[in-house]
C-alpha cells in the first residue's frame, strides 16, 4: 500500500482534510475538559466531533478516488449529520429534566419558566399519547 | 415533488446510458435532467419545483458555511486561556412559524449541528423552540439571527 494517492495535489488537500478534522476533535475533548457545564460541554463533543469526523471521512473519500469508498465515506457523513444533532438534543433535554444545575453564570433560562408549568415528558411517544383527541 | 422523483429517474437514466454510474456521472446526469425538466417548463404550469430546489441547495451551502465559520468561532475560545469569560451561556426561546413536524426537525437538528446553539426542546403545542445558547450577549439579536437565517429558509424550501 502506498502512501500517496500518485497526484500531489490531491496529496495536499488529503493531509489538509485530515489534520484539520484530527484538530477538531482534538478541540473538541479539550472542551468537553474545560468547559463549565454539561450542556457547554455538549457543544464541544457533538459538534467539533462531529465536524472532524466529517472532515477525516471526506479525506479519505478522496484519498482512494473510488466510487465504492466514496459513497462509504459519504453515507458515513450523511448519518453522521443525521444521528449527532439527534444525539446532543436527546442528551441535553434528559440532562436538563433531569435537574442537572446549569452553569452559574448562564445569563437566563425561559425553558426554567416554560418547565415550571408544564413538566416535561421523559417517556419515549409519551408526547403522542397526551394530544387531546 | 413529483418532479424530484423525474429528475433523480432522468440522472439514473443518464448515467446508465454513459454507463459512469459513478458520484459524477449521476450529478451531471441530475443537472441535465433539470435542465431538460425546465425546458419543458410549460407542461407544469403548478410546480414550484424549480424554485424550491435552488433553495434546497441555497440551505445546504448555507448550512456548510455557518457550520465552519461556528466551528473555528468555538475552536479559539476552547483553547482560548480564559475560556469562561469568553462564554455567554442563556437558555432563550425562539417562536416558531414553521409549522410542520418535519420543518421543526429539521430546523431543530441544523441548530443542533451549528456550534454554539443546541436546541433543547419544543413546546408541546410546537411554537416555541428552546435553545441554549453559548454566546448570547443579546437575546434579541440571537432570536433574528435563528429566525432571518435558518428559519426562513427552510420555510422557503417546505411551503
Amino acid at each position: 500500500m502506498t502512501t500517496s494517492t500518485g497526484h500531489p495535489i490531491l496529496d495536499i488537500i488529503v493531509v489538509a482534510l485530515a489534520l484539520t478534522g484530527a484538530f477538531f476533535m482534538i478541540v473538541a475533548s479539550v472542551g468537553v475538559l474545560r468547559l463549565p457545564d454539561l450542556l457547554l460541554r455538549m457543544h464541544a463533543a457533538t459538534k467539533a466531533g462531529a465536524l472532524g469526523t466529517g472532515l477525516v471521512l471526506v479525506a479519505v473519500a478522496v484519498y482512494f478516488g473510488e466510487v465504492g469508498m466514496t459513497t462509504r465515506a459519504l453515507a458515513g457523513v450523511a448519518f453522521l449529520i443525521l444521528t449527532a444533532p439527534v444525539a446532543a438534543h436527546v442528551i441535553g433535554r434528559a440532562s436538563y429534566a433531569s435537574g442537572v444545575k446549569l452553569w452559574k453564570e448562564t445569563r437566563r433560562d425561559e425553558l426554567a419558566e416554560y418547565y415550571s408549568t408544564h413538566s416535561p415528558t421523559l417517556v419515549p411517544g409519551s408526547e403522542v399519547r397526551q394530544d387531546p383527541s | 415533488m413529483n418532479l424530484l422523483l423525474w429528475n433523480v429517474l432522468l440522472a439514473l437514466i443518464w448515467a446508465f446510458i454513459m454507463s459512469d454510474v459513478t458520484a459524477r456521472g449521476l450529478a451531471v446526469g441530475f443537472v441535465i435532467g433539470y435542465l431538460v425538466l425546465l425546458f419543458s417548463r410549460p407542461l407544469f404550469p403548478e410546480t414550484r419545483y424549480f424554485s424550491k430546489l435552488f433553495r434546497a441547495v441555497a440551505l445546504a451551502v448555507f448550512f456548510v458555511v455557518e457550520l465552519l465559520k461556528s466551528s473555528v468561532r468555538v475552536a479559539i475560545d476552547v483553547l482560548h486561556p480564559d475560556v469562561e469569560r469568553r462564554m455567554e451561556a442563556a437558555v432563550f426561546s425562539v417562536p416558531l412559524d414553521v409549522k410542520s413536524d418535519l420543518g421543526i426537525s429539521l430546523l431543530a437538528n441544523l441548530i443542533s449541528l451549528t456550534p454554539g446553539t443546541l436546541s433543547l426542546d419544543v413546546s408541546e403545542d410546537r411554537s416555541t423552540l428552546f435553545i441554549h445558547g453559548m454566546y448570547v450577549d443579546d437575546v434579541e439579536a440571537a432570536r433574528r439571527e435563528i429566525k432571518e437565517g435558518f428559519e426562513r429558509r427552510i420555510m422557503e424550501v417546505f411551503q
